[in-house]
Order: C-alpha cells, then sequence, then structure tokens
C-alpha cells in the first residue's frame, strides 16, 4: 500500500426498504472495501432500522439485503457506530440488532464484536474526525 | 362519508404521520404502509401521539410491510391491529375515499 | 441468449450469468464450464460449492480476494491462494467460478 490511508464515514440515516439509499450505501461500501481505507460506518435517525433482526421480505418482493450485513467482516469492515440515541427514539434497544462480528486473523480468527453503540456527542465527535464523508 | 388514510413513509423520517394524525376525522381508517409501519411500534417517541388517536379512529399496519422489517405484532402499539394485501383492497372499498398521504 | 440443458433452455445474460439463480443445477454448472473451457474438478467443485453456500448465507457473491481469504480459511493454504486459484479458474476465481456456481457476477468487482 503506497498511497496514505484515508478515513472513510458511510453514514446511513435511511430505513432498509422504502427507497434505495440503504442497499446503495451498502453495495458503495463494498465496492469500496477494495481501496484498503480506513473505512467506518455510522447508523443514525431511520438508518439503525437497517441493522434490526428478523428481516424477513418475501411478502413484499425486495431483496433481503439485512444477512449482507453479516459478511461485512470480511471485507474488513469492522467499525459499525449506532447511535443510542436514534435507537431509544425509535423504541429499539441493541437487543434489537443483528449480532455482527468480524474474525481477527492476528487473533486465531477471534470473533470480535462489529457493533458499537455510542452517544450522539461521540457521534458529533467521529463525523468531525474524518478525510471523507459520504451520507445515504 | 369514511376515509382511508394511507401512510408510506417512516414518522422519524418526515412530518406525514403527524399531519396525517391530526387531519383525521373520527371514523376514519389510518392504514400504516412500507416505511410507515415504523409508526405503530410502541416505546418510540411517536408512540404517544400514535395511541392517542386509537380510540377515535382504527389504525392499522399492513403485516407484510412489518415483517419485511422484522417488526413483530408483539411490538405493536395497544390496540393497532393488522391486515394483509387483501385486508387493503377490503379497507379502499369499504370507505367512501382514499386518501394517500405521501 | 440460454444454455441448452437436456432440452431446457436456460437464460442468461452477453456475460453468460444465469438470470435466474433458481434454474442453477449440476448438469448447467458443466455445461457452463465447459463454454468456460473449464474443466471441472473436485477442486473446482469445492470452489463453487463454497460459493453457493456463501451466497445462501450473506445473499452476496463475494469479491476475489474475500473468496481466496475464506478459501483458505476453510480449505486450507494449498487452495486458499491466488496462484492455484487463478491456475483452477484461469479467467478470475470470482468471475468464472460464480458464472458456473450460477450467482450474479460478485459484488466489488467492477
Amino acid at each position: 500500500m503506497s498511497e496514505t490511508v484515508k478515513k472513510f464515514l458511510y453514514v446511513n440515516r435511511k430505513a432498509p426498504y422504502g427507497t434505495i439509499y440503504a442497499l446503495e450505501s451498502l453495495e458503495v461500501v463494498l465496492i469500496g472495501a477494495a481501496f484498503d481505507q480506513d473505512v467506518s460506518l455510522a447508523f443514525l435517525d431511520d438508518g439503525v432500522f437497517q441493522l434490526t433482526k428478523g428481516q424477513d421480505t418475501k411478502e413484499i418482493g425486495v431483496k433481503n439485503f439485512s444477512p449482507t450485513y453479516r459478511a461485512l467482516g470480511d471485507y474488513e469492515v469492522t467499525k459499525l457506530y449506532v447511535e443510542k440515541e436514534s435507537l431509544a427514539e425509535r423504541g429499539l434497544s441493541a437487543d434489537d440488532l443483528q449480532e455482527l462480528v468480524w474474525e481477527d486473523e492476528d487473533d486465531d480468527y477471534a470473533e470480535k464484536p462489529s457493533i458499537r453503540i455510542i452517544d450522539r456527542t461521540e457521534m458529533a465527535k467521529l463525523m468531525a474526525n474524518q478525510d471523507v464523508v459520504l451520507s445515504f | 362519508m369514511s376515509t382511508l388514510h394511507t401512510v408510506n413513509k417512516s414518522p422519524f423520517e418526515t412530518s406525514t404521520l403527524k399531519s396525517c394524525l391530526e387531519h383525521v376525522s373520527d371514523g376514519d381508517t389510518i392504514l400504516l404502509i412500507e416505511d410507515g409501519v415504523y409508526g405503530a411500534m410502541a416505546g418510540s417517541s411517536m408512540a404517544d401521539l400514535v395511541t392517542a388517536k386509537t380510540k377515535a379512529v382504527s389504525i392499522i399496519a399492513l403485516a407484510p410491510d412489518m415483517q419485511a422489517r422484522g417488526i413483530d405484532e408483539d411490538r405493536l402499539i395497544k390496540g393497532i391491529n393488522t391486515t394483509d394485501y387483501a385486508g387493503f383492497v377490503d379497507l379502499a372499498a369499504k370507505n367512501d375515499l382514499s386518501h394517500a398521504w405521501l | 441468449m440460454a444454455y441448452d440443458v437436456n432440452g431446457t433452455s436456460v437464460e442468461h445474460d452477453e456475460e453468460g450469468y444465469i438470470t435466474n439463480l433458481s434454474e442453477w443445477t449440476k448438469e448447467l454448472a458443466d455445461i457452463i464450464a465447459k463454454a468456460e473451457e473449464v474443466e471441472m474438478t473436485d477442486e473446482h467443485w469445492a470452489v463453487v460449492n463454497f460459493l453457493r453456500d456463501y451466497y445462501e448465507e450473506y445473499q452476496i457473491a463475494p469479491a476475489v480476494r474475500v473468496l481466496i481469504k475464506s478459501i483458505k480459511k476453510s480449505l486450507g493454504p494449498e487452495v486458499g491462494n491466488n496462484k492455484y486459484m487463478y491456475e483452477l479458474f484461469p479467467y478470475g476465481p470470482a468471475k468464472q467460478a460464480c458464472k458456473i456456481a450460477g450467482l450474479p457476477k460478485p459484488t466489488g468487482c467492477v
């Protein structure tokens, strides 16, 4: 890797199936992962709905892409920040989210959690501390 | 005269549901569809506003859209019922008017 | 455009990826492999089966580096390395193996 590594933040603020933003963001993240940058994902506002458990779209005729979040660890995308206040405003807690992990090759493939719940102040700091922010 | 109101936007994203709740007449039906079903969940910052209307109007959530988003029936605000696509058609037929809030 | 599997036609796109993923069969895999000039061995099948399992679980076809890394972990470094995988699938292990496995073009393959 000869180029400088930049800090990329993908900001996810939309619910998964009503609009195409969530799926588009996920695809950009997977494609962008090839560039070996320092990637973080932020989930706030309705974006927190993207990570909820138990999604089943067979009755609405749309692809269920919620399992794909579980592949992010394979793509070395291991930092998913979820805003606590956004969960609370929607009657959700961390228990309502899928369990997402990544395998640490340097630690005998130990599974480590990818989701980190942070508050709004920490989210603001995270956003301020990036080289590139892409919002969906 | 009764009206079927459909709301397809998340109440946390737009003020559509709030405005709909403020403009319905007693005896109307509000059907929450697509991202609108998030408005049916108990414990949210919108729940009080929605609960307050469950007496005067019938509030219903579309089950296939709940299922897609991983919302179980036991997560709904008390007094909100669910229906399927056939029930949606019946509601449209039963009411004099349909108002699709966008 | 379609493959012919014992008289049944299976639609594919201009690059040879099948249109309806549920129409995949092992016979079809052999036919696609022949068109790609790949002779299917046990190692080829191991990769194809791995890809199908991965898609079933995550709803995506993995990018090539993710594929090789995962194969290395599940089938060992003798199979899971760049050189060997390109020997198996000369036109790209992800692209070519996904086509044979009846999956869409891998996400992250531009």
